[in-house]
């Protein structure tokens, strides 16, 4: 082991709280501003302590909503946002897996240009093509649903490559003794497939699961009806009211609550999620 | 590779890509082909009828300024983020590298700004750097910097770049943890025995180990730059002052669906796809010959 002398310890420590506040100051300051009152913070004059209005503002936030150009209390936006979060992600990991297991446990006609009609989508995000998408999903009727804000986002190839890659390293013994057990392909891919795949659908779950909840541009584009509205594109409509003043406690106490339900995942599910990012990235 | 033991079934595996085949040809092949055939085609500002026109929406991008410029601030961005990003990670990543008690707590504290969405982040920094209301924004006038990011083009870039940089700083801090982690400690022993100094050690040793994750981290910065940065200009600074922050993502936004210039629209679109099949080409390439190693 190479020693560490206690001055440079000192440093280490030293800088990794520089880093650790660099990046919670802005929560920090919007966490505070979410507590204060408008008029103050409006004047500029916003102290770096907590104000009396905690109980209050988050009740209209989440209840109530805005007085300004949106008007959808923030509950439901993040309703919305969870719904499309976890089609993305359930819908993602469903179609991935079985498309992986037929790439990889059978021999069929056309394999391989399936495989590589699957593997090429990995290459363009939805951002570069994303007016005609809009115009496939007003044409299919789509707009303002759930179904129009997940199913364009399903379609990329990282999660079955990544189920490809863990069904190689399953060992043939194992098909070959359930076949002696009798079990057919289905039967295979539910009891022993599956639960050998639980910790990897796990990491991608999470994965998914931040990557749909923080969507932007998309739903922007395509959801027109305030109650279908998730919080990301609600919080962005707060901040350019022009006919009022901006509710800033209201707009801080959004983005404290959008950043909860991710970053609970982040940190609860650490392990999962490091395994689930260093994976998908390969 | 190739499996030795698989099933037979005619039907089956037909039925198991379906969906998987379904969603992707409907939402990414067609709507990537349209973008193609839209490129090619100028449409009249009612929609009424169109032309086909071979290249011209592509030459007229060309001769455009405004697009010359939104692809050279679009790399300048890129190249900014990145840039800052990666040393503030590396940073972090070789001091939490180090035996220190209470790591796996700095780690879980670095790590959470990765799940935070680009127009939250956006929203936080718009808040902190706002120029009447702002709380930097009141020291930077205090030391008299004249901030008003609503006004500079300059400082709305730069308040961008920050902003972006700051979300990536998590994710590149874990892919160098995870790449420093990788470095056998034995290397670094020998070079200690060696008289080596722990910058010297660091230099010689461990940055040249490092350099298929750097180079792996600049490519995945620098599509998040392109494309992961929208929702940070959308609420930062909807691409003013002036176009001062508009890039190459923003400008296919606003002029196709903003500004109705479809063909113009798609051309860009298709410019993109390319540069992104370009990036991640390099990107796979890489990433398959160090696998090979």
């Amino acid at each position: 082991m190479v020693e560490e002398e206690g001055f440079r310890r000192y440093v280490a420590h030293f800088i990794l709280w520089i880093g650790i506040a660099v990046v919670a100051f802005p929560v920090y300051i919007a966490f505070i501003a979410s507590t204060q009152d408008n008029a103050l913070i409006a004047n500029g004059q916003m102290s770096l302590l907590p104000g009396g209005h905690f109980f209050e503002t988050y009740y209209q936030t989440i209840f109530v909503g805005t007085s300004g150009s949106t008007r959808e209390p923030v509950g439901n936006m993040m309703l919305n946002s969870l719904v499309m979060a976890l089609l993305i992600a359930v819908g993602k990991i469903a179609i991935s897996i079985i498309s992986a297991y037929a790439i990889v446990y059978f021999r069929f006609p056309f394999r391989m240009p399936i495989f590589w009609i699957i593997f090429i989508t990995l290459m363009l995000p939805v951002e570069v093509r994303i007016y005609p998408t809009y115009k496939i999903v007003a044409d299919l009727h789509m707009l303002d649903s759930y179904a129009g804000l997940a199913l364009p986002l399903i379609a990329s190839a990282t999660a079955t490559l990544l189920f490809r890659q863990f069904f190689m390293t399953v060992p043939d013994e194992l098909l070959e003794a359930s076949r002696i057990d009798g079990a057919g392909p289905l039967r295979f891919f539910w009891d022993t497939l599956l639960p050998l795949s639980r910790t990897n659908m796990a990491a991608l779950f999470v994965i998914l699961f931040i990557l749909g909840w923080n969507q932007y541009l998309w739903p922007l584009l395509i959801t027109t009806r305030d109650d279908m509205q998730t919080i990301q594109v609600g919080i962005r409509k707060m901040i350019t009211t022009t006919d009022a003043l901006t509710e800033w406690p209201i707009v801080m106490a959004t983005a404290v609550l959008a950043m909860l339900p991710p970053v609970f995942v982040v940190v609860v599910m650490q392990k999962l999620f490091v395994r689930g990012l260093v994976e998908t990235e390969k | 590779m190739q499996k030795q033991a698989i099933f037979q079934s005619k039907l089956l595996p037909y039925a198991l890509v379906a969906p998987q085949l379904a969603i992707v040809l409907i939402f990414f092949y067609w709507p990537a082909l349209q973008a193609v055939i839209q490129s090619f085609l100028l449409q009249d500002a009612f929609g009424l009828s169109t032309t086909f026109v071979w290249f011209d929406n592509y030459v007229e991008l060309f001769r455009d300024p405004a697009y010359f410029e939104a692809i050279v601030r679009t790399f300048v961005f890129s190249f900014a983020i990145a840039v800052s990003s990666l040393s503030f990670a590396l940073l972090l990543a070789v001091m939490a590298d180090k035996p220190l008690r209470g790591s796996m707590l700095y780690r879980t504290l670095l790590i959470w700004p990765y799940a935070v969405a680009p127009p939250v982040v956006g929203v936080l920094w718009i808040f902190m750097l706002h120029p009447s209301l702002g709380i930097i924004a009141r020291y930077l006038r205090a030391i008299g910097v004249d901030w008003n990011p609503l006004l500079d083009g300059d400082q709305a870039a730069t308040l961008i770049i920050l902003a972006a940089a700051w979300k990536q700083i998590s994710y590149n801090f874990l892919f160098f943890l995870a790449g420093l982690q990788a470095i056998p400690k034995s290397v670094l022993e020998a070079a200690a025995i060696d008289g080596a100094r722990p910058m010297r050690r660091f230099w010689t040793v461990t940055f040249p180990l490092l350099s298929p994750t750097i180079f792996f981290l600049l490519v995945v910065n620098i599509v998040y730059a392109f494309f992961d940065t929208f929702g940070i200009i959308d609420t930062m600074t909807r691409g003013g002052p002036g176009t001062s922050t508009v890039t190459l993502v923003y400008k296919v936004y606003s002029d196709g669906l903003l500004g109705g210039n479809l063909g113009s629209s798609a051309a860009q679109s298709v410019i993109l796809m390319i540069m992104v099949i370009v990036l991640t080409g390099i990107q796979f390439r890489f990433v398959e010959r160090k696998v090979t190693y």
